[in-house]
């Protein structure tokens, strides 16, 4: 095992980790405040994903094209996610978490067919921008610079919610509905509000994720699947509500997968669930995170 | 027949229960009393094992049932009424008893037969002894509250205890209710020669019935006797009667 | 008695909770031996309609099991699972594998199916039950998947992706002797057999759910904590349940198998598990046969829908918003509350 090939495999890891990461800090989030696992929060990925490209195609595919592209998908996402938060979310609020999540699972249904009526089953790309293009080399590997650069804003968007839940007013306010809902709502704090701002947050994230990642995954149908499934899982690991937990959760699948088929090809596919279902019974709310 | 001893409980911090010590003898009927916050739901739950104590033993009858889960406990003769109503919502007020019945007699192993034919009888005469035979047909969670506070007693009933601990059995009543509520429970308890270990607000009611009285006061028993020394004690006027 | 009827049932006439029958009280409708009916119904299908008819037929049946064992859980326990497809998954496995890799007949393989659930079952059971409600249905998918993970991966004994295709059926020539019944081909026979263990599960399910344990299990939805006090071990009838649950989602699993002609590593993934959740809710989890109710609404309109459109997701996801929004109780549940008004205008 040369160390070249070693590093080479702990890159891959780690960006898989923080693309992860970037969509799951969303996911965490919600279910922090709102107590609710958003299965619909893939396919808010997709929608990204998909919106990202479609800005390209009308934003002259210029350099600034593609971030310009981006920052319209994750907006028009957040927005979608202010929609559905108020319109039907909101109701669902007093029932049985069953039925919360069974309407997620009703919105993953929908957009699905939603975004493969609008855009077809063909496979989609978006070109690397421009002033991304190319890659270096480090120890004998080569990484490319659009994947050095999401390994960046990973941590850069954990740093930037850690100082916002931790310094702010705001994050008081986030925190305090983490904890007692209800004696936030007799205090006169808007719940609501806090709320309805957490969901369009983590759905401005995953369309952002989704549209950053498009430049180096192409753009399919059950894309949203296979992104929930995983980062189902990296937030279980990390812990329900932990930002932090989240990105070391995130590390640690990149990891096991990347090195995992190394040790037998089948192997990672299993091992991430058998990860999962080991945490489940032995710390239920994850590294990071507090019991329920 | 139940002795506490030294029991202690604190969360994160707040010590709930402090090194209580507490005596029921057999046939008594004994209570519980203290300003809210004192720690007597916290005590009960210490008792009947939905808590699990940081220190201290409870014996039912010399046999040490510290921290023993709750259905064991129910098994082993100790009854429980709940401050917020506990019953079976979604059953009929018959069958929330027979249920209580089956369990009891360890019938939760049959697969086979049919629940609505056992225990028909002995059902139908709790329900009269509860004073709840009108209601029987009704789903339990459509009953007055008063009702269905007859129904959790009932409920703790069948399952045959010698020792009964009510948790603020008369909480939330009128002044006829709680007189009833009294009276039915007087009555049970002589016919069945139960052990009687209540929590309660209401002063009168306690000093009506009580032989002994306990007094929490911040986690911590600041008197213990029969209650004419209560009533006289200078801490307890004090801390408690003198706010009532 | 109460006037007030809905709030009213005789313990004596109707079941509690998890077993409810359409309607209460004596009258015409609860004389007619519905059950009956349905199953010589069932039973006539490849007579009196077509192959596809009994296709479609037998489909719904396995569904309706499947369901059923689901409901279990869900309806009468209140645990809600979301990897109860393993079980299926691990039933349909060891039928398949047995009968196509062992050539063992069907009368091994199949009570080996419900063996091989429950076995899993108790194991996967033990972990879940000590978890509270959400994480319990993350574990219950996670090892959903795992199930999901080995029989996608372990290409010598599952077939890996490519599954096991074309188990035989069983062997039926016993039946050549039998009036009417000799003269159907093969497929027909296999659905007459099916149809003929899934009543008898779907019976049994039926008499576990009105005995005691039963009832105990409905205590346990209703007000764990209750129970608990009035001396039910709830772990350990939760995980009995589980066992149960998981068995005859097993023998589904494995009439499924022959029926579908292969097991592939497909049917055990997540979304599967959705399905049946979405076919129980739909047809109303407070009734023993909403599930069915729910397999065969699921199945006839995937059927018709797709007939005129591939986007047959779109269409469930619709049918759960209007059901989440509109129709709590499922099918069944609306049309008791239909009855129960019915009932009311016609005493006053």
């Amino acid at each position: 095992m040369a160390p070249s090939f070693l590093f080479s495999q702990f890159m891959g890891g780690l960006t898989t980790a923080m693309f992860l990461f970037l969509i799951a800090s969303g996911l965490s989030l919600v279910f922090g405040i709102m107590r609710v696992i958003n299965f619909a929060h893939g396919s808010f990925y997709m929608l990204g994903a998909y919106l990202a490209w479609q800005g390209v195609q009308w934003f002259h595919p210029t350099g600034v094209g593609f971030w310009a592209a981006s920052l319209f998908a994750a907006v028009a996402v957040g927005v979608l996610g202010a929609v559905v938060e108020r319109l039907f979310f909101r109701s669902l609020y007093g029932r049985e978490e069953l039925y919360q999540l069974l309407f997620t699972y009703a919105l993953v249904l929908i957009l699905g067919d939603v975004a493969k009526f609008i855009w077809g089953t063909q496979q989609l790309s978006v070109s690397t921008p421009p002033v991304l293009v190319g890659s270096v080399q480090i120890f004998g590997s080569t990484q490319p610079f659009y994947n050095l650069f999401m390994m960046v804003i990973g941590p850069a968007i954990a740093l930037a919610g850690w100082l916002v839940l931790n310094r702010s007013g705001v994050g008081r306010l986030v925190r305090a509905a983490q904890m007692d809902r209800e004696m936030l709502d007799a205090l006169g704090a808007n719940v609501g509000t806090v709320y309805t701002g957490m969901f369009v947050v983590s759905s401005f994230l995953a369309g952002l994720s989704g549209a950053l990642v498009t430049p180096i995954q192409s753009i399919v149908p059950g894309m949203d699947v296979l992104i929930i499934v995983q980062a189902f899982i990296v937030v279980v690991i990390g812990g329900m509500g932990s930002l932090w937990g989240t990105f070391w959760g995130s590390v640690i699948y990149g990891e096991v997968l990347s090195f995992g088929i190394l040790i037998f090809p089948g192997f990672s596919l299993f091992s991430v669930f058998a990860l999962m279902a080991v945490i489940l019974i032995v710390r239920p709310w994850g590294l990071f995170g507090r019991p329920l | 027949m139940l002795e506490v001893a030294g029991l202690s409980k604190s969360f994160a911090g707040f010590r709930a229960v402090s090194d209580v010590d507490l005596k029921v003898e057999t046939g008594q009927i004994a209570a519980v009393i203290g300003p809210n916050g004192a720690g007597k739901s916290t005590l009960f739950n210490l008792i009947t094992g939905h808590l699990q104590p940081d220190g201290g033993t409870v014996r039912l009858d010399g046999r040490d049932i510290t921290g023993t889960p709750p259905y064991r406990i129910c098994r082993m003769g100790i009854g429980r009424s709940f401050q917020r109503t506990n019953i079976f919502a979604r059953l009929t007020v018959f069958e929330n008893l027979q249920a209580a019945f089956l369990v009891h007699h360890r019938r939760g192993v049959n697969f086979w037969s049919r629940s609505e034919t056992l225990y028909r009888d002995e059902t139908t005469a709790l329900l009269a002894s509860i004073g709840l035979v009108e209601q029987r047909d009704t789903v339990a969670g459509t009953l007055s509250y008063g009702n269905q506070k007859q129904l959790e007693l009932g409920l703790a009933l069948a399952s045959d205890p010698a020792l009964l601990l009510l948790d603020e059995p008369t909480a939330g009543m009128s002044a006829t209710e709680t007189h009833e509520t009294i009276r039915l429970i007087e009555k049970i308890a002589g016919e069945r020669a139960l052990t009687l270990l209540f929590t309660e607000h209401d002063m009168d009611v306690v000093f009506q019935i009580a032989q002994k009285i306990a007094v929490l006061h911040q986690g911590r028993v600041i008197a213990d006797g029969a209650p004419a020394e209560v009533r006289a004690d200078p801490t307890v006027r004090r801390v408690y009667l003198g706010e009532h | 008695m109460t006037t007030e009827t809905t709030a009213t049932r005789t313990a004596a006439e109707t079941p509690a909770p998890g077993v409810r029958v359409i309607g209460s009280g004596a009258s015409l409708w609860s004389r007619v031996p519905w059950t009956l009916i349905i199953f010589v119904f069932a039973c006539a299908v490849p007579w009196i309609g077509s192959r596809y008819n009994a296709f479609l037929a037998e489909q719904i049946a396995i569904d309706a099991l499947f369901a059923v064992s689901l409901n279990l859980l869900l309806g009468t326990t209140g645990l809600v699972s979301f990897g109860h497809v393993a079980y299926f998954g691990v039933g349909a496995y060891v039928c398949g594998i047995l009968m196509k890799t062992y050539s063992l007949p069907f009368v091994i393989a199949f009570p080996a199916a419900g063996l091989g659930a429950a076995a899993f079952a108790l194991v996967s059971g033990y972990f879940c039950v000590r978890l509270i409600k959400l994480y319990f249905a993350m574990l219950t998918l996670a090892f959903s998947q795992i199930i999901w993970a080995i029989a996608y991966k372990w290409n010598d004994v599952t077939g890996g992706d490519n599954g096991l295709p074309e188990i035989p059926f069983p062997n039926m020539d016993w039946m050549n002797s039998l009036p009417l019944v000799g003269d159907l081909k093969t497929a027909d026979r296999f659905y007459l057999l099916s149809i003929l263990l899934i009543a008898m599960s779907l019976a049994i399910v039926h008499r576990i759910i009105r005995s005691p344990f039963g009832r105990v299990l409905t205590t346990i939805r209703d007000n764990p904590e209750r129970a608990a006090f009035i001396g039910v071990n709830v772990r350990l009838y939760q995980l009995a349940a589980f066992v149960v649950a998981g068995t005859f989602a097993g023998f589904a699993g494995a009439l499924y198998g022959i029926f579908s002609r292969g097991v592939f590593a497909d049917y055990v993934f997540w979304s599967k598990s959705a399905e049946v959740l979405i076919m129980t809710i739909l047809g109303g989890m407070d009734y023993f046969w909403g599930p069915p109710v729910g397999a065969l609404a699921l199945v006839w309109l995937n059927q018709e829908i797709t007939d005129y459109t591939e986007y047959w997701p779109f269409v469930l996801g619709t049918i759960l918003l209007v059901l989440l929004f509109a129709f709590p109780g499922g099918i069944l549940g609306g049309l008791d509350a239909l009855w129960s008004r019915a009932r009311r205008v016609r005493r006053a």
